[in-house]
């Protein structure tokens, strides 16, 4: 081997950026940072060139890092080093007394703990970017990196951000900006969220305390971001270490691998094997046909589109009425100003850059200013997401559900459509019809709810808008197969693919065909056209792509019909809908020029809830009110007709749970998963033995957050990570001992095949005790029981204690277990009584019921989200599955019916397939994956009993924006169909 | 026991001579010998064995795509095998293995009934391959003697995997120790075909008999680190599964351990016994059968252990009354769905027979393993802390960039752990 070499040279290639840096002796000679617009290898070679000075003539070791860089490493044949191993090796040379490394990259989370043995961990392939994600949440602000951090400084306040990943973010981001909500504040709440994010996700139960360094650059450029970070930690500044180096940890880290490694290079033989490695290492990932063969399929595609368009009028030559439709979406606002004859006078799109009322108010005074006095405005209706906003700030006569407007366009286009796809920014919608009703609505997950503004996203990122972007996947030789998963999981396939070698074009064509799989196999679960149906009509900006267009043709083997106006056809519903009217409500012209538009926030204090309000104040002293989750917070609700909500009533009973002091002590029992069911057993159960049972309280956002740190696994179901925060609480109240029991089979009800728990109910106390430190301080009783019979459990019980030292004589335990057996019998009966009293006084009172149908716990304010509430507000009787499934008996379905949960479910459904003015919707947590199976059957039994089937996901989110959507369609399709 | 209701339609006497049974693979040799032993029986049966992101995609198609990737998987390789695969589809039957347990995996068979009805095969027959009877095919009855066969199989199977690791990475001639496996594979499965022995006497001759083969294989001295592998049994096992992890290892200088078939098997067994000690839900006399049934096994594991150990130059694994031992302490033996407690035990298993560096490996949102998995992760790393362990999710979106990058990592650190000891040392 040679002599030493002085110069070492480290390459890191992240997903957005690539970063050198040159040693010489351990110190830096040359460093460089730069985005590599997904060019890696040519950017590479341009940044290699750049700093020939300092190489020419020069032998030196060199290794290259970085999520993008392996493919480049191994096609030229440089060494490689993992990332975040490199990271190590940095902070063991430079900072070796460091305990705690936290990293941010474009797309990835690294948390490294020094001490107690080396652990690294990297965020999990569903707990998306962070850089990225953070470039994505200032595009939808409207504000570049910079000022978005500038404005976050100055916040005051801090939204809860579901921190999931960053699809799940913007869906509740999004409904803040349009409700007014200070950018600051948002700004500043999608750094926590960030923070929350990383802590949730990577911690995993480990202390982050210590020297903790933070590195990547995110931290580097976001002021905003190091003092959440900072603050959410609790670290003091000395123990706050923020380098200077940051952004180049990683390179750093890949010069000392370099070195130990001892491969050597020269300026020309490194940009040589570089530069021969281009195109070479692509590892054949899988390619699609192209979206069109030759230029002349292009041009036969677009004529036949061309076909479908709506006359147009010129506004200047039109006298008379008119009527004004408005759509204020996610990510756009749309106008349409309509004639008598339906033609169409003005027509406005446009991003709604964070502000639609300001957009709004811009587009009526330009509207007044053509119609002149030549034309009157009757009417006008407002559609989407801002629905609410626009329709009190602007006084327009009335507000409908998106769904509607759509189908209201579509049929006036088509009247014998049958199927309709709507994919806008941040949505999928698909409906058929049935008889000229709405008979099935589908809206996407939000973990997919990556559509159009992910292809805008994307294209930004390259430097391209998203037309250009679109024109990019026209000519795509072999697009690139991206999966049909959420975004970030497109994301990293993009990552893969661009490794791969792939062109702008291919990735632009294979984002194309993941967005209309992902609508066609996620949301819709076709698998041919004539399952949609026969007269298909396509709308949605994200239509208006060609390339996205011809992708839905191909995979349905099916052409079909994309107005021209498919941006704008909710608003063009909507203005179809105001003619209606005669005389609009609208506010003037007068009026609109004096126009201002003020928020303030404040906390709700109609209930224990607290919701966060913010309140828009509009200049004739007019307020509109949002963030409330119920009635009561949108001011003078207080009036609201009662109407029994079983899912209330089940929290007003588990809340009456009261322990008596005993001579045992004080026992704790966590409410949540299985407590939620069999809290009256246990508590009858400790009660009888001697103990003073502590239920723990209702959960709210902050049971959470006080358990998150010890979540080992972040893609597990709410419900179950809510359970950390749960016994975190009971420590904090001081039992002695807590008790949550390990149940393979829960109660057998005799309507199912087996009855199991789900393994999550059923074992998650292994996981607690695993990962909980504070546990250790009390006597965690998690024993192995049975509920056949009184028998079975008093047996497993009294082992389960015995071994806790808590000895009960046979007798005792059984008077025990038989007064908690009773207990649960006559609760259920309670429950039972009730669901039926509420059908009954539906019945009487001629409202419509809906089954709010889940697991017991999704009645948890949290879990639930206060959909009950929400269900109560549109005007329906809400009964929970296990209130009304005693009514019908074991059903017959496809599928091993083996959990005593979802057999409820089954027989629920059942019972409203049977009933006039019984509807059920289904209530999913993320993550669970037992509901796979039964969402297929519930929507079977329902539909054989020609009833909507409705499903609602939950998770984290607090955005009742899209569950309010989903619902008032189905209540708007349930009305169609009535008449 | 868990009684499906009779929904279905059942495999008959008469569809023995008239149907081909197709087969999923997940360890192609192990059910090589065991459709072996199938065909003496006078099955007609095949394994499929097509690969390639076209089976995921037919799967994705077909089944709810938030369902488990082992279903998509495996329901994609039929609905596949019965489009593209030249079958008459009046001709054809599918057999899975459907264990009962609470993980929805016992869910398979009717998410592959539906796959089917919906992709138009309404009229194929599924055969449910499982020992708690919960379905009844006239056409497909296992006696003992069959159970006894098909075992052998697996103890086979076992024997040729845990060599084929031990040699892979450091043959003189490369491929060489995975040449001879196929060649026993044909071997035994014809002997086990022709209505060869399957008591232990012949089981302990053909041991021997392959060891001394494999103990022919030349090879040299090389730097590896040690990787074992468990997780959910598909993943873990299926090179379809896992985007060709062992592969991969191997590539990147590792060599690789993995617990055999035999002892899921065994857990399965074990679990029964546990639903009559603990809960006393199983009768007493399914109970004596199982306890039979888990001594029987047993006494066959130590066979083969105990061959190893005379041989000499190969490693053994560990007997399974120790693994069920070691999770004692981090996790109840109740905990019984999915790989449940075995998945931790044999984290541990690995870490003390020296493999300290562990790749678990489930599909995305698998529920078991959040926690028998991950949530036994931070436990063993406290009372372990050489142990380095690495979670991998597999499903149809993740990629493999993201899946080989934290393998890298692991890697990485599997070999600062090595050096630092041998310069400690």
């Amino acid at each position: 081997m040679s002599e030493k070499l002085a110069l070492s040279l480290g390459i890191d290639i992240g997903s957005t950026t690539a970063k050198v840096v040159l040693t010489e002796g351990g110190q830096v000679l040359y460093e460089r940072y730069e985005r590599h617009l997904s060019q890696v290898r040519q950017k590479t070679l341009e940044m290699l060139e750049e700093m020939r000075p300092q190489l020419a003539g020069r032998r030196f070791y060199a290794s290259v890092s970085g999520s993008a860089g392996l493919g480049m490493a191994e096609a030229a044949g440089i060494p490689f080093v993992q990332e975040v191993y490199a990271t190590g090796e940095a902070v063991r040379r430079f900072e070796p007394d460091t305990n705690v490394v936290i990293e941010l990259g474009g797309e990835d989370a690294k948390v490294i703990f020094f001490d107690h043995g080396l652990d690294e961990r990297m965020n999990g392939s569903c707990a998306g970017g962070t850089g990225a994600f953070i470039d994505q949440m200032a595009v939808l602000l409207n504000m570049s990196v910079r000022e978005m951090d500038d404005a976050s400084l100055t916040h005051e306040r801090l939204y809860p951000i579901a921190s999931r990943c960053g699809v799940f973010a913007k869906s509740d981001i999004q409904p803040l900006l349009n409700q007014g909500a200070n950018k600051s504040d948002v700004a500043a709440s999608i750094y926590q969220a960030v923070v929350n994010q990383t802590i949730a996700g990577l911690a995993q139960g480990r202390k982050i305390e210590g020297k903790v360094m933070f590195l990547g650059g995110p931290l580097y450029y976001c002021k905003g971001l190091r003092e959440r970070f900072q603050e959410t930690l609790g670290l003091s500044d000395e123990n706050a270490v923020f380098p200077e180096y940051a952004r180049f940890a990683v390179a750093l880290g890949a010069c000392i691998y370099a070195e130990k490694n001892g491969v050597e290079f020269d300026c020309d033989s490194i940009v040589g094997a570089i530069r021969d490695s281009i195109g070479k290492g692509a590892s054949g990932a899988h390619r699609l046909p192209p979206l069109f063969e030759t230029e002349a399929d292009y041009e036969a595609f677009r004529a036949r589109h061309a076909k479908a368009s709506v006359a147009e009028r010129d506004i200047a030559s039109y006298e008379g009425g008119a009527w004004l439709g408005i759509d204020c979406g996610s990510t756009t606002t749309k106008l349409v100003l309509i004639s008598r004859d339906k033609e169409i006078l003005y027509s406005y799109y446009a991003s709604n850059q964070g502000n639609p009322v300001e957009i709004v108010r811009a587009q009526l005074s330009r509207v007044y200013d053509l119609c002149g006095d030549r034309i009157q405005i009757c009417g006008c209706a407002v559609t989407g997401y801002g629905e609410d906003l626009i329709r009190s700030a602007f006084r327009c006569d009335e507000g409908l559900v998106e769904t509607i407007a759509h189908y209201t366009a579509a049929r006036h286009f088509r009247p014998d459509v049958d199927f309709i796809l709507d994919i806008g920014g941040q949505d999928i919608k698909c409906f058929k019809i049935r008889g000229g009703a709405i008979d099935s609505i589908m809206l996407n997950e939000a973990c997919s709810s990556g559509c159009g503004s992910f292809i805008e996203t994307f294209a930004r990122s390259m430097g391209r808008t998203a037309s250009e972007f679109a024109e990019h996947g026209i000519r795509a030789r072999a697009p690139v197969d991206l999966g049909t998963r959420c975004t970030v999981f497109m994301n990293s396939s993009v990552k893969q693919s661009q490794k791969d070698g792939a062109t702008i074009e291919d990735i632009s064509a294979g984002l194309s065909v993941s967005v209309v799989r992902n609508a066609l196999y996620k949301v819709i679960r076709a698998n041919s056209p004539e399952e949609l149906g026969k007269n298909i009509v396509v709308q949605g900006g994200t239509f208006l792509n060609d390339a996205v267009l011809r992708a839905f043709e191909q995979e349905m083997g099916a052409e079909v019909i994309r107005p021209a106006i498919a941006g704008l056809m909710g608003a063009y519903g909507a203005a179809l809908h105001a003619m209606r009217h005669e005389k609009s409500s609208l506010i003037s012209l007068q009026e609109l020029m004096h126009f201002r538009h003020d928020t303030n926030s404040a906390v709700c204090k109609g209930c224990t809830n607290h919701c966060r309000l913010t309140i828009n104040i509009f200049p004739d002293g007019r307020r509109f009110i949002s963030g409330n989750q119920c009635q009561r917070g949108a001011g003078g609700g207080k009036n609201i007709e009662e109407l029994p909500n079983l899912h209330a009533f089940k929290r007003d009973m588990l809340s009456g749970l009261r322990g008596t002091p005993g001579p045992r002590g004080k026992i704790g029992l966590p409410l949540a998963l299985g407590m939620y069911e069999l809290a009256p057993l246990w508590h009858a159960i400790f009660t009888k033995l001697g103990f003073e049972v502590v239920l723990s309280p209702l959960s709210t956002r902050k049971t959470y957050e006080k358990g998150q740190f010890s979540i080992p696994s972040d893609t597990a179901c709410y419900p179950a990570k809510i359970m950390h925060g749960h016994i975190e609480e009971l420590i904090s109240a001081g039992v002695e001992r807590i008790f949550y029991p390990c149940l393979s089979y829960n109660v057998d009800e005799h309507a199912s095949d087996n009855h199991y728990n789900c393994p999550i109910v059923a074992y998650y106390a292994e996981l607690l005790h695993g990962n909980m430190d504070s546990l250790k301080q009390v006597d965690f009783l998690y024993p192995y029981l049975c509920l056949d019979s009184p028998k079975q459990l008093s047996d497993t019980l009294g082992r389960g204690l015995e071994a806790h030292g808590l000895h009960f004589t046979k007798r005792e335990l059984r008077e025990a277990v038989d007064a908690g057996f009773t207990a649960y019998e006559a609760w259920m009966a309670r429950i039972h009584a009730e669901g039926e009293r509420a059908l009954q006084y539906a019945k009487e009172h001629d409202k419509r019921v809906m089954i709010l149908a889940g697991r017991p716990y999704h009645a948890d304010p949290e879990i639930g989200h206060g959909i009950d509430k929400l269900a109560v507000g549109l005007g329906f009787v809400v009964v929970s599955e296990d209130s009304v499934c005693q009514l019908e008996p074991k059903q017959s379905v496809h599928v091993l019916n083996q959990w005593t949960y979802h057999s409820r479910l089954y027989r629920a459904a059942r019972y409203a397939a049977e009933h006039d003015g019984v509807e059920l919707v289904q209530l999913v947590s993320f993550g669970c994956g037992l509901d796979a199976i039964t969402t297929d059957e519930v929507r079977a039994i329902l539909e054989d009993g020609g009833k909507l089937y409705t499903q609602i996901k939950i998770d984290e989110i607090t955005n009742l924006g899209a569950v309010r959507i989903r619902l008032r369609s189905l209540l708007g399709a349930l009305e169609e169909r009535g008449r | 026991m868990a009684q499906m209701e009779k929904n279905y339609i059942a495999f008959t006497e008469e569809m023995k001579d008239t149907h081909t049974i197709l087969v999923p693979t997940m360890l192609p040799m192990h059910f090589r010998m065991i459709m072996n032993v199938m065909r003496t029986y006078g099955y007609h049966m095949e394994l499929l064995e097509k690969s390639g992101p076209e089976i995921a995609q037919t799967g994705l198609k077909y089944v709810h795509n938030d369902t488990c990737y082992p279903a998509i998987l495996v329901i994609g390789q039929f609905i596949d095998a019965l489009q593209a695969g030249g079958y008459d589809p009046d001709k054809v039957a599918l057999i899975l293995f459907q264990t009962g347990g609470g993980c929805r995996a016992s869910n398979y068979i009717s998410l592959l009934r539906k796959a089917l009805a919906k992709a138009g095969y309404p009229q194929v027959p599924v055969i449910s391959l499982s020992l708690a009877g919960i379905e009844d095919h006239p056409g497909f009855r296992l006696s003992v003697g069959k159970l006894k066969r098909i075992m052998c199989g697996v103890f086979y199977g076992d024997l040729l995997m845990t060599l084929v690791n031990q040699l892979r990475p450091y043959e003189l001639h490369p491929g060489e120790a995975q040449k001879k496996a196929e060649v026993w594979t044909e071997r035994l499965g014809r002997e086990l075909g022709a209505g060869g022995h399957s008591g232990l006497g012949a089981l302990k001759r053909n041991y021997r008999r392959i060891l001394e083969d494999f103990a022919t294989v030349e090879c040299e001295a090389r730097d590896t680190v040690r990787v074992g592998v468990v997780g959910e049994i598909f993943v873990k096992y299926s090179p379809l599964g896992n985007n060709n992890l062992e592969d991969f290892l191997v590539r990147e200088g590792a060599e690789v351990d993995v617990p055999g078939l035999l002892d899921f098997c065994l857990y399965c067994v074990y679990n029964n016994i546990m639903d009559y000690k603990l809960y006393r839900r199983v009768r007493w006399p399914a109970y004596a059968a199982y306890t039979l049934a888990w001594k029987y096994l047993l006494h066959c594991k130590r066979a083969m252990i105990d061959e190893i150990r005379k041989q000499g130059r190969f490693r053994a694994p560990t007997p399974f009354e120790e693994t069920v031992q070691l999770g004692k302490d981090y996790l109840n033996i109740g905990a019984k769905m999915g790989e449940g407690w075995l998945l931790t035990s044999e984290m541990l298993e690995l870490a003390r027979s020296g493999a300290e560096n562990i790749v678990c490996t489930q599909p995305f949102g698998c529920l078991p393993n959040h926690i028998c998995g991950k949530g036994m992760m931070k436990p063993i790393k406290d009372r372990n802390p050489n142990v380095n362990i690495v979670a991998i999710d597999y499903d149809a979106g993740a990629t493999r960039v993201n899946q080989e990058n934290r393998l890298k990592l692991m890697l990485a650190n599997a070999r600062r752990i090595k050096a630092e000891r041998e310069s400690a040392s």
